[in-house]
C-alpha cells in the first residue's frame, strides 16, 4: 500500500514536474488537479494550508508545494520522493540544453508551440482557482475582503508576496488577540 | 575541482535561502552570486539562462543551479549546485509541515490559516491574470492593435475541456499545437 503510494506520489510530481511551463503557481493549479480532484488524497482546504506553507518558506513554489505534498501524505519518504521527482525533470532537460541551447532558442515552431500553451495555462489556473474563490465566499465576509485586498495588493500594487503573507499573519495574531482579551 | 563544488554549494546554498517569493525572487540573488560574488558568467549569458527558463519546466533556480553547476564544474557541478538550492527548502517547509499536522486543530493557528487562505487564492489568481495578459496580448502589451482574439478562443475552449475533466496536460499540449498549426498557414 505504502510502496504504492510512493509510486504514484513519483509518477505525479514527475509528470507534472516535466510538463508544467510558467511559474510556480500553474504547477500549484495542476497539483491540485490531481491530487484534490482526481486522486482525493487532501481536501481542498487542506490544499490551500499547504499551499501557504510552500508560499511562507523562501525557495521556489513548486519546489516547497512538493515537499509539503510529500511529507503530508507519506512524511520523510514522501519529501524524498516527491522532490527528487519534481527536480529530475528540470535537471534532465537543462542538462541536454545546456549542449546545444542556441538552436533551441531561435527554433520558430517550438516557440510558437509554447506562446499557445500560454491559453491553457491560463485557463487551468483560472479553474483552479474559481473552485478554491468558491470555497473562500462560503466562508465569510472576513475571507472575501482579505482575498480582493491581497489581489489588489499582487496584482495591481506588486506588493512582494512574501509581505502579503506576513501581514495576514499579522492580522490574523490582533484578531486572536483581540477575541481573548473580549473573552475574559 | 574540489574548491569549485565547496563554492558552488555555498552560493546556490544562499540563493535558496534568500529567495523569498518564489521563482522572480531569486533572480537578483542569482545574478549576485554568479556575476559578482563570482566571475561564473556573463550578464548577456545569464539573460539567455533567464530566457531559457521560461522556454522550458522548471523553477528558474533550479534551471540556473543545474546550467551554471556543468558550466563550472561537469555533471558534479550539476548536482551540488542543484542539492544546494533545495536544500534550505527541504529544512524550512518540512519543520513548517511538521508544525502544521501537529497544531492544525489548534484554534489560534486555524484562526491564522483563516486569514491566509483567502490571500492565497488572491496570489494564484493574480498570477493567472499575469499569464493570461501575456497570452492575449502580444508582447504582453495591452492595446487594441496587440490583441489576439485566436488565443481567447483557446481559451475558452481549454477552460471547457478543464470543467469536464480533461486531462489538464493534454490541453494545454493541444493549445500549443494549436498555435504551430496557425504558425505554419
Amino acid at each position: 500500500m505504502k510502496k504504492d503510494l510512493l509510486k504514484q506520489l513519483f509518477i505525479s510530481t514527475f509528470y507534472l514536474s516535466a510538463f508544467t511551463f510558467g511559474g510556480g503557481y500553474v504547477i500549484i493549479s495542476l497539483m491540485k488537479e490531481k491530487f484534490v480532484n482526481e486522486l482525493k488524497w487532501i481536501d481542498e482546504k487542506e490544499m490551500l494550508d499547504l499551499v501557504a506553507i510552500a508560499q511562507s518558506a523562501p525557495g521556489a513554489v513548486a519546489i516547497n508545494g512538493a515537499i509539503v505534498i510529500g511529507y503530508k501524505l507519506a512524511g520523510w519518504k514522501g519529501i524524498l520522493t516527491a522532490t527528487l521527482a519534481t527536480v529530475l525533470p528540470p535537471f534532465m532537460i537543462i542538462s541536454i540544453i545546456s549542449i546545444f541551447y542556441h538552436a533551441f532558442r531561435t527554433n520558430i515552431l517550438l516557440a510558437a508551440l509554447l506562446n499557445g500553451m500560454q491559453a491553457g495555462v491560463a485557463a487551468i489556473i483560472c479553474s483552479a482557482v474559481y473552485d478554491m474563490a468558491k470555497g473562500v465566499v462560503k466562508e465569510n465576509y472576513t475571507s472575501v475582503i482579505i482575498m480582493f485586498l491581497a489581489f489588489i495588493a499582487a496584482f495591481f500594487l506588486n506588493i512582494d508576496v512574501t509581505y502579503i503573507i506576513l501581514f495576514c499573519i499579522a492580522l490574523a495574531l490582533l484578531k486572536i488577540i483581540y477575541t481573548s482579551r473580549k473573552g475574559k | 575541482m574540489m574548491m569549485i563544488l565547496v563554492e558552488l554549494f555555498i552560493s546556490f546554498f544562499q540563493i535558496g535561502l534568500f529567495s523569498f517569493g518564489g521563482g522572480y525572487a531569486s533572480i537578483p540573488l542569482i545574478f549576485q552570486q554568479v556575476t559578482v560574488v563570482h566571475t561564473w558568467m556573463s550578464e548577456l549569458q545569464l539573460n539567455d539562462l533567464i530566457t531559457i527558463s521560461q522556454m522550458t519546466p522548471g523553477p528558474i533556480a533550479i534551471n540556473a543551479a543545474t546550467f551554471i553547476g556543468i558550466e563550472m564544474g561537469g555533471f558534479w557541478g550539476s548536482v551540488v549546485a542543484t542539492c544546494a538550492v533545495i536544500l534550505p527548502s527541504i529544512i524550512l517547509v518540512s519543520i513548517l509541515a511538521r508544525f502544521y499536522m501537529k497544531y492544525k486543530d489548534m484554534l489560534w493557528l486555524q484562526d491564522i490559516l483563516a486569514f491566509l487562505r483567502p490571500a492565497v487564492v488572491a496570489l494564484i489568481a493574480s498570477a493567472g491574470v499575469s499569464i493570461m495578459i501575456s497570452a492575449f496580448f502580444n508582447e504582453g502589451i495591452i492595446s487594441f492593435d496587440t490583441f489576439l482574439f485566436y488565443r481567447l478562443l483557446f481559451f475558452f475552449g481549454a477552460l471547457i475541456l478543464i470543467r469536464k475533466k480533461n486531462n489538464p496536460v493534454l490541453v494545454m499540449f493541444l493549445c500549443g499545437i494549436c498555435e504551430v498549426i496557425i504558425t505554419l498557414i
